[in-house]
């Protein structure tokens, strides 16, 4: 186990020192910051801002992120599935054909629902 | 046991992969500017240094010195925290990159899965970025690229199945070694290469997928905010996505270190392998910048469409094929 996770934790100590040293030395580096009442307003292009930016936004992106919990999901039931087909029987690829069929028929329902339309 | 051999080689592999990694990912800023200056007939970056060479460094030394803007409306710790898990994110799946026979970080039995794993959590950074800027631009830019990763995210996986299928492992050793056996995977696999290699793009956010950023509409999406090294982060995040998928591709698809040996035996030959793998990778880098330099962005609607319409079945077709294919095969 140690033999093999081990490398990968001196990685991470590696990986993750890098990007906070980097960090740490643009602070001993960089000018002082100083404000001034330009600065400190969110940038629009120059355009004063009207109201706060965390608003209410179009619900496609959230009916995208439980399409993407659905078809994720169903993945992650292939990983083994296909790990697994060494030994091929035609079993095997038929019992997949009905784990997808019945994906598939809730794919073309939320097609023609225009759940896959954007606007 | 562990020996101190183990131990010496062990941190050998990591520095070594750590240091070219991130020297690929800088080289990159310079390479991309030139290329692309190349391929719009004009001259890129060539003053600093020799053919410009040193506008690495100076770019470096430039946002190291910036004045650092954290805006006083912004969530703080989540703004500063945001471009390091970037960076972090994608060099840890480096750790499972073969990059010559017996050389790799570790050689983990669950390798892919450990990479689609990191490529997920790569998504964190651009929305808590864009969400803690609490701005309007970066907040789009952070929805749309949240929508735009987790579709194309999708499909990455069911692309990379028919390689997994065949090699019967997750492990990407055990993929080079299959190759080295039969054939490159790019010729049985030819359509799980072509949809690996579009998430891929999607995945870091590249032209023609670089809606998160659309400079024309977005001014630079999810980082509006960001100056000096924290900007700097994101920017050499992306350069090393595209520096991981490229080598990535160039393991799974194209034989990874095998190459022609020329009678070469040893360690020799193991320094051959790890050239061969830097000029598949760099063939690949190469072909990202063409496509930013060749091809228009489309619209957003246009990019989930391709994505959930066609790129999904496309890969749930090419698996079971594949599958089908395997069995009568075997027969």
């Amino acid at each position: 186990m140690l033999n093999l996770y081990g490398p990968v934790l001196i990685f991470f100590a590696l990986a993750a020192v890098f990007p906070l040293a980097t960090l740490g030395l643009a602070k001993l580096v960089r000018p002082k910051f100083t404000p001034t009442p330009d600065k400190v307003m969110p940038y629009e292009c120059g355009i004063t801002p009207e109201s706060d930016a965390r608003g209410r936004y179009t619900v496609r992106f959230y009916i995208i992120a439980i399409l993407f919990v659905i078809f994720d999901v169903e993945t992650i039931f292939l990983f083994p599935w296909a790990v697994l087909f060494r030994t091929p029987e035609l079993f095997y690829l038929v019992e997949m054909l009905v784990f997808l069929g019945i994906l598939i028929v809730g794919y073309i329902w939320l097609w023609r629902r225009g759940a896959l339309d954007w606007v | 046991m562990i020996s101190f051999k183990d131990i010496v080689a062990a941190v050998l592999t990591v520095v070594g992969v750590l240091f070219v990694a991130l020297t690929i990912a800088a080289g990159l800023i310079w390479v991309e500017r030139r290329l692309l200056a190349v391929w719009q007939d004009r001259y890129g970056p060539n003053r600093v240094g020799p053919l410009g060479l040193f506008q690495v460094l100076a770019d470096t030394i430039k946002l190291l010195a910036k004045e650092d803007w954290i805006p006083p409306f912004a969530d703080k710790p989540v703004f500063v925290i945001a471009p390091a898990i970037v960076m972090i994110t994608v060099l840890f799946s480096f750790a499972v990159l073969p990059v010559a026979r017996n050389i790799v970080i570790a050689d983990l039995n669950v390798g892919l899965l450990y990479f689609l794993a990191m490529s997920s959590m790569g998504v964190y950074s651009i929305v808590l970025g864009g969400w803690a800027s609490d701005n309007k631009y970066s907040l789009l830019g952070a929805l749309r690229a949240s929508a735009q990763m987790i579709s194309y995210e999708v499909f990455m996986g069911l692309s990379l199945m028919g390689v997994v299928l065949v090699a019967g492992s997750f492990k990407l050793s055990d993929v080079v070694e299959w190759q080295n056996r039969n054939v490159w995977f790019v010729l049985p696999q030819f359509p799980g290469f072509v949809l690996f290699l579009i998430a891929g793009i999607a995945e870091t956010r590249r032209l023609p997928f670089d809606l998160p950023e659309a400079d024309s509409e977005l001014v630079a999406g999810f980082h509006s905010e960001y100056s000096g090294m924290k900007f700097g982060m994101f920017f050499v995040g992306e350069y090393l996505g595209v520096t991981l998928v490229s080598a990535l591709i160039a393991v799974l698809f194209f034989g990874g270190w095998l190459g022609p040996v020329f009678g070469l035996a040893g360690w020799a030959r193991t320094a051959l392998g790890i050239v061969w793998l830097l000029v598949k990778t760099f063939l690949f880098i190469g072909f990202f910048i063409l496509l930013r330099a060749a091809l228009p962005r489309p619209r957003f609607d246009q990019l989930m469409s391709w994505g959930w319409k066609w790129m999904l079945p496309l890969a749930l077709a090419n698996l079971l094929v594949t599958g089908a294919v395997v069995m009568t095969m075997s027969k």
